[in-house]
């Protein structure tokens, strides 16, 4: 009991809110978390291993070290924080897919083989669904089912791999892999597709910004951070990770500035994050590594609290285009303070979060030599403010004034608010705590007057260009569009070049068809002009034709025979 | 929607321009010290790039323009209508 598996917790509480309704089912949302978080601090430590056994297969239902032990802390305060932002939702699938969706993401850090992690894989894939087609359109339904496909084959890659693995080393324990296998490769590519790899992407960008409005703040916290997780155990100190991730941090920025729907602004931004803990995996180092967890831990709080921040506009002006918003600080001024605190916190403000876990990367990357690398970071690191630190309140609260007059955000969503962004401040100022739980012993301190003085540096000058660019009329307006991204591989070259084919194929099947009737015809005409039409079986067409194809099919036989002997 | 607008007749903050010149100004002003700042403070530097004066400033400018500039020159290749996707 003392040992209970705390994915269990939450599956219970997905139970019992399918069954319960009005303030009953509120309290389940909210205890579920905060007693398993107890559950979690008070009973479990590290190096506990709890054994099932399937079959013949002996797997590790739990496993507990510090890496586990952070993220699970970590998924606890996410729901229990996303819990309070949708407490005035109704729709019980939502709260019962939240709820089986945090649940699977514990049960996913602490699967202890790869067997038990595939299971928890595919339940995360499966739940969070819900929570992209309980939007109820058409257009989200189609999303999901794009999603869900990614995820799914996210799920055979690692299934596969985890089956290679097994028939090579005998063994299905989730430990270090590395790439030095096809089993490696297998798992890694599964990983890859969860944690948003540049073009295995765009599920994150297409799917996110489609959920409803509480649904997006529950996705950004568990898919990425259960892959970032399992990078981390699996392939910590594999270089390839340091490209990919510098990648992931760059490329998404560009599309970050163009995008008008700032919910998918910020999707863009979640792989721009993610891409500074992927390359910190890469590093490998102790600090690095540390980075790269402390980030991931940052990143569900205060991408979180944007997340619901522009929930809060979506759902109070029914829209969240920016080139439609602007001057809501004026309707939700405690919305706006809530997301500036955000916005600094990814921008990585001294005294935010954001400084404290992505400076330790940011410094693993130098001590490692890793110099023209360093600067493309610095680069992203500055993009980051630009696209979502000045980008998302200013478009949204600020810049010209739309006209939209709305209420405040509900009082549930700004206790929500107000706690992640407390958690920004408090983890900013108060780094100490957050390291104490971080994996890898190493001794780091954020706070030097050179970093706090180039950081600042950094960030006033990356606004300065923002003032400077708005002023000349050169910063691109929002406006009305798509843009194509990787997903229009597969949302319109693919069914354009299958229609193709199928048009293609038609016309090939018709062309045959006119030369079978044409030449069908020519040889009844010349039958009946022949003399056996005379006969009276052959005086009517169908007898006719019987008896003629009658005559094929012997011959036929008689030929088989011929050629058999 | 207009009934909640003419109630809300209220002159917010940054409704007058001259309360956007005070808080630009501001914000110019803590530019240039962190600038002086630069001269001033002695920094640890790991990497040569990092002995340029203001290093730091001049890189995030740049950075931020070039950002801009080249995503404005991706839009022409990526943007598409809104309903390019029919759906």
């Amino acid at each position: 009991m003392i040992e209970l598996s705390p994915f269990i917790i939450f599956y219970i509480g997905a139970l019992l809110v399918l069954v319960s309704q009005g303030h009953v089912r509120k309290v389940i949302l909210l205890v579920t978390p905060l007693i398993t978080g107890l559950h979690l601090w008070f009973n479990l430590d590290a190096g506990i291993l709890t054994t099932y056994s399937i079959m013949d297969y002996e797997l590790t239902a739990m496993r507990t070290d510090k890496l586990s032990l952070l993220f699970a802390y970590l998924f606890c305060l996410a729901s229990f924080i996303a819990g309070i932002y949708s407490l005035h939702v109704t729709d019980t699938k939502q709260h019962v897919a939240g709820l089986v969706y945090a649940g699977s993401a514990l049960g996913a850090v602490f699967a202890g083989d790869l067997i038990t992690l595939f299971i928890f894989w595919e339940l995360l894939a499966i739940s969070s669904v819900f929570l992209i087609w309980a939007r109820g359109t058409e257009r989200a339904f189609k999303a999901g089912v794009r999603y869900l496909l990614f995820q799914v084959m996210s799920g055979v890659f690692l299934l596969a791999g985890a089956l290679v693995y097994y028939h090579n080393t005998g063994s299905l324990a989730f430990n270090h892999i590395g790439l030095n296998s096809t089993a490696g490769w297998l798992i890694f590519i599964a990983f890859g597709i969860k944690a948003a790899f540049p073009f295995l992407h765009s599920w994150l960008t297409d799917g996110y910004p489609e959920a409803t409005v509480t649904g997006t703040v529950f996705l950004s916290a568990f898919t990425t951070k259960v892959a970032v997780y399992s990078l981390a155990r699996g392939f910590a100190g594999e270089e390839i990770l340091i490209y990919i991730g510098v990648t992931m941090a760059c490329f998404p920025i560009f599309y970050a500035v163009i995008e008008n729907d700032l919910r998918k602004v910020l999707a863009y931004s979640l792989i721009n994050q993610i891409g500074f803990m992927v390359t910190g995996i890469g590093i490998g180092t102790a600090l690095a590594l540390n980075g790269a967890v402390a980030h991931a831990f940052s990143d569900v709080i205060f991408k979180g609290l944007l997340f619901m921040s522009m929930g809060a506009v979506l759902y109070r002006a029914g829209n969240i285009n920016g080139s439609d918003l602007g001057g809501l600080y004026k309707s939700m001024p405690k919305t706006t303070v809530l997301c500036i605190v955000g916005a600094l916190s990814i921008s990585a403000f001294p005294l935010f979060s954001g400084f404290v876990s992505k400076s330790m990367i940011m410094v693993a990357l130098m001590s490692e030599n890793y110099g023209y690398l360093w600067l493309l970071m610095l680069f992203a690191s500055a993009g980051v403010f630009h696209h979502a630190g000045i980008k998302i309140p200013y478009f949204a609260f600020f810049a010209h004034d739309s006209g939209i007059r709305t209420k405040e955000a509900p009082t549930n969503m700004l206790v929500a608010m107000t706690i992640a962004a407390l958690l920004c401040i408090f983890v900013g100022t108060q780094p100490q705590y957050l390291y104490a739980l971080l994996p890898w012993e190493v001794e780091y301190w954020p706070y030097d007057t050179t970093h706090v003085l180039v950081q600042l540096q950094l960030l006033f000058f990356s606004a300065l260009a923002f003032v400077w660019l708005n002023k000349q009329g050169l910063y691109p307006p929002e406006l009305h569009s798509t843009n194509l991204d990787v997903e229009w591989l597969y949302r319109k070259l693919l069914p354009a070049s299958a229609q193709r084919g199928i048009r293609i194929l038609q016309r090939a099947k018709e062309s045959m068809m006119t030369t079978a009737t044409t030449s069908m015809q020519s040889i009844g005409k010349t039958f009946s002009r022949s003399t056996m039409a005379k006969y009276h079986l052959s005086e009517s067409w169908p007898t006719g034709s019987m008896v003629f194809w009658i005559s094929i099919v012997l011959v036929a036989y008689l030929l088989l025979d011929i050629l058999g002997t | 929607m207009s009934s909640e607008n003419k109630k809300d007749e209220k002159i917010y903050f940054f409704d007058k321009p001259e309360n956007v010149k005070r808080v630009l100004y501001v914000f110019y002003t803590l530019c240039v010290i962190l600038v002086l700042a630069d001269f001033v403070i002695h920094r640890h530097v790991y990497l040569v790039w990092e002995n340029i004066p203001a290093f730091y400033a001049i890189y995030g400018f740049v950075a931020c323009v070039a950002l801009v500039v080249v995503a404005k020159l991706i839009r022409k290749v990526v943007m598409r209508k809104e309903d390019y996707y029919n759906d």
